[in-house]
């Protein structure tokens, strides 16, 4: 059986609505925070699918710039989880709720 | 020379800068003598560049010195720069010339005054103004000036501001001009909509080469002349003038008749092309307001008691002239009566103050009378001045207003009449004005209406008191007399008991008594019985007496009142005696008896040399411009290059002007005539000619206010209401809306980030199935 360019995007898809699902339901922040690493992960899956079945390098230089960007953005996020658990510890997303109008 | 004309100004801004700094520790009178040399520096500077521009030839007179970017804003560039030409270096002459004059004089009549270095700090702050005004070679440049004299005209108005009427005729000066310079200002948009440039250079160039539509041509006209009524005076603009007067008398003089009011014809006077590419009626307007005008403000000054207010109707009546001129296209004859009248009007003014110096500070012609004497020089010099305003031969004011008179006839004999009226009127006033200062009885001891009326209050007050004292002494009389009958009865009784007892016989176991010594207690008790009743009659002597004295009281009382009742109206002006106070005179207010006593004074010598001086100028500046032969209009030739030509060329035959000139000549000896039969004589009743209308100046004053306070006061607060109900209700009425807008949709950011993502997914799956059903799938 031959893996498809479809198989890749599949499984983009279906990454993506893992991520998706967690993010509504899930409320403590660092489990929400891997699901949005899952989305991103697997847009940068499709990127490479397409990059590949096209044959264009654009999509793959595309990655490049997702991981590096991701990499900064787990740093700030992290950190900021970390900062608030040390606060208040066992808190989830939906007490954090100041900034309302 | 001509680089150097930023000389002119530069003189009186640095004397006024120097002062500013170090004025306060100059003081008296060294303030007043650097300010003094400041001006006469920048009167030499002007002959210097007037001496050079007379040597070049005529087509080469008019060059341009700038000095420095002043508004470099895209399109709009405005410098500093200054056109020298015949029409700006006239006006430089005189004012630097006058106004040197004026600053001397100056140095006298402020002696003593508390902000004595603060007054020539000003006098140099508004001769720099009036320089720029005249030399700036852009419409901005003269607006500059323009604002410049107006500010120190407000200041010095004000000067003595613990006055409270001071201080408002400031104001009113002010805000009056604000209109007029509300039209200078469009005129100067309106301009640099035009040509895109404001230097008159360019705009004349232009103008006269004929590049300026009409109606474009018209409303730059009517909008400057608009601005000329303001600082010029003219109806309805003047109501400031009169006021002005409540400033120091050589304010009066340098400003309000000398410098500051010619502006509007000298601006006039400098856009000469444009007011000839307008329409037609433009002019024809300028001439008849300005001979209503002087007209107007002629016989006003007919009945004004005060001395320098007649001289300021006198002043809008004159500039009336000068637009009168202008409107029938003199504009020489209107630059000619400028500089004779800067001449014999500061003249005028300078010789009132010194008047009104040595009376001790009374303004009130009523109380002058027979000074010739006391003020040799004064009034003298003044006489020059009368004459030459009078329009008599050969004086200076004869030669500039039968110029104007005759372009007057040129254009509508209709003109030339209402200016021949107000040529016989201003001959009255001045006529009138100079009979009861310098000439008649010297009013000044003379007990005033007002005090003779407190006398007479003070006479009644006396015999009331009188009546009273007697009614008391009446009542004590009456006392004396019951209390003398009760000693006398009481007398009686003693003397009966003392016949009793010599009577009677003595009681048994008593010694009988000394019959002698009872016989002589009866001679003295007969004795006293009359002294008793002599008693009684003498007080009722005296108490006839003082019923006598009080009834006698009670018919001095009511004579008086009945004399009081009686006693004739006392003239505000006592022309012929003074009133009679014999009556009164021991109950006159002190104030009288000091008056006799003071003496007036003539001024010093630095106040009576300006006298001189601008007497022989009065006298002889018509030398500039003589009709009788072409060779003899200097001063036409000379303004030639600013003109451009739009000089209006008579056609009069020269008989006529002949007959035009007696004419003129008899109208201001008729007036002469009249005022002397008036005041001199007393054959003709002058009441007749000061009627209160007139002293009111026609109750314009009081309109103005009745409208300001009523319809125009309502306006304005519609005009506010407007503004707070409408204007910021549109704008609070947004913020309001936004606000309540905010209100509904800040609930939407409840801080969950859940239902941020939800709210992006739902979007998300949203925008997917548009993209969808629009690619039709």
């Amino acid at each position: 059986m031959e893996v498809t360019t479809t198989w890749y995007l599949v499984l983009g898809a279906v990454l993506f609505t893992l991520g998706t699902v967690g993010v509504l339901t899930r409320r403590n922040p660092l489990v929400m925070f891997m699901c949005v690493e899952l989305m991103l992960n697997a847009v940068t899956l499709t990127l490479v699918a397409f990059g590949a079945a096209l044959g264009d390098l654009g999509g793959q230089v595309s990655v490049f710039f997702v991981l590096v960007v991701a990499a900064a953005e787990v740093v700030v996020g992290l950190a900021i989880i970390v900062a608030i658990t040390r606060r208040r510890p066992g808190t989830t997303v939906d007490d954090l709720s100041v900034l309302g109008g | 020379m001509l680089d150097l004309v930023w000389l002119i100004p530069a003189f009186p801004l640095a004397g006024f800068l120097f002062l500013m700094v170090f004025g306060r520790r100059l003081g008296e009178p060294k303030a007043g003598w650097v300010a003094t040399a400041a001006i006469a520096g920048s009167f030499a500077a002007t002959l210097g560049v007037f001496l050079e521009l007379t040597s070049l030839s005529v087509h080469d007179r008019r060059s341009v010195t700038t000095l420095f970017a002043w508004v470099p804003a895209g399109d709009f560039s405005v410098d500093v720069g200054f056109l020298v030409d015949p029409l700006s270096i006239t006006m430089c002459l005189f004012i630097t010339g006058v106004g040197a004059l004026i600053h001397l004089y100056s140095i006298g009549y402020m002696h003593g005054d508390q902000d004595y270095n603060k007054f020539f700090t000003y006098l140099n702050l508004f001769a720099f103004s009036m320089l720029i005004l005249v030399l700036g070679n852009n419409m901005l440049l003269t607006f500059l000036g323009w604002e410049g004299v107006g500010a120190c005209s407000y200041l010095l108005i004000s000067f003595w501001f613990d006055n409270e009427a001071n201080a408002s005729a400031g104001k009113k000066a002010f805000v009056t001009n604000r209109i007029g310079d509300w039209g200078f200002m469009v005129a100067i948009f309106a301009t640099f909509f035009t040509f895109g440039t404001v230097n008159y250079a360019e705009v004349l160039d232009a103008t006269a080469s004929g590049q300026l539509l009409q109606s474009t041509a018209t409303l730059i006209a009517v909008m400057l002349f608009i601005g000329a009524i303001g600082k010029s005076a003219q109806f309805p603009l003047y109501l400031w003038l009169p006021d002005a007067m409540a400033g120091p008398t050589p304010v009066s003089a340098l400003i309000h008749a000398a410098t500051m009011v010619t502006s509007g014809i000298y601006l006039l006077t400098r856009i000469n092309p444009i007011i000839a590419d307008a329409a037609d009626w433009l002019p024809t307007l300028i001439a008849w307001v300005g001979v209503g005008t002087a007209l107007f403000a002629a016989t006003i000054a007919v009945a004004q008691t005060d001395i320098k207010k007649v001289l300021a109707y006198s002043t809008v009546s004159q500039l009336g002239y000068m637009f009168l001129a202008v409107g029938t296209g003199a504009y020489v004859a209107a630059v000619f009566h400028m500089i004779t009248h800067a001449f014999f009007k500061a003249l005028l003014f300078l010789g009132s103050g010194s008047v009104i110096h040595g009376m001790d500070g009374d303004q009130d012609m009523r109380h002058y009378g027979g000074l010739r004497r006391l003020l040799p020089i004064t009034s003298a010099t003044f006489i020059v001045g009368w004459l030459a305003i009078a329009g008599v031969p050969p004086f200076s004011g004869f030669w500039s207003k039968d110029e104007i008179l005759l372009f007057a006839w040129n254009e509508s004999p209709a003109l030339w009449a209402v200016g021949f009226v107000t040529a016989i009127l201003t001959a009255f006033y001045m006529t009138r004005q100079v009979i009861l200062t310098f000439f008649g009885r010297y009013r000044f001891g003379d007990a005033r209406p007002e005090e003779i009326a407190t006398a007479w209050e003070a006479r009644l007050v006396a015999a009331t008191e009188a009546v009273d004292t007697a009614g008391a002494e009446i009542d004590k009389a009456r006392t004396a007399v019951e209390a003398a009958v009760t000693a006398a009865e009481a007398a009686r009784l003693a003397l009966t008991e003392a016949q009793a007892a010599a009577t009677a016989e003595p009681l048994e176991g008593q010694e009988p008594a000394d019959p002698e010594a009872l016989a002589a207690a009866v001679l003295a008790a007969e004795d006293a019985v009359v002294t008793a009743d002599q008693k009684v009659v003498e007080a009722e002597r005296a108490l006839t007496a003082a019923e006598v004295t009080h009834a006698e009281a009670v018919e001095t009382h009511q004579q008086i009142v009945r004399q009081a009742a009686d006693r004739p109206a006392v003239p505000e002006l006592a022309l012929a005696a003074a009133p009679d106070t014999t009556e009164v005179a021991d109950h006159l207010p002190a104030e009288v008896a000091q008056r006799n006593e003071y003496h007036a004074h003539e001024s010093p010598w630095t106040m009576t040399l300006p006298l001189v001086v601008l007497a022989v100028a009065a006298a002889t500046a018509g030398v500039m411009q003589l009709p009788f032969s072409p060779s003899l209009k200097r001063l036409e030739h000379w303004l030639e290059p600013s003109l451009f030509g739009n000089e209006v060329h008579l056609s009069v035959a020269t008989s006529t002007m002949w007959i035009l000139a007696l004419v003129a000549i008899a109208g201001g000896i008729a007036g002469i005539t009249l005022a002397i039969a008036a005041y001199q004589k007393r054959k003709v009743d002058y009441t007749m000619f000061e009627r209160p209308i007139l002293a009111e100046a026609w109750q314009v004053d009081r309109w103005v206010s009745d409208f300001m306070g009523g319809p125009g006061t309502a306006g304005f607060e519609a005009t506010a209401g407007f503004d707070q109900r409408v204007v910021d209700g549109a704008v609070n009425g947004t913020g309001r809306l936004v606000q309540r807008l905010a209100q509904g949709v800040r609930r939407f950011q409840n801080g969950l980030v859940r239902t941020y993502a939800a709210g992006i997914g739902v979007g998300a799956v949203l925008l997917l199935l548009w993209f969808f059903m629009r690619s039709g799938i």
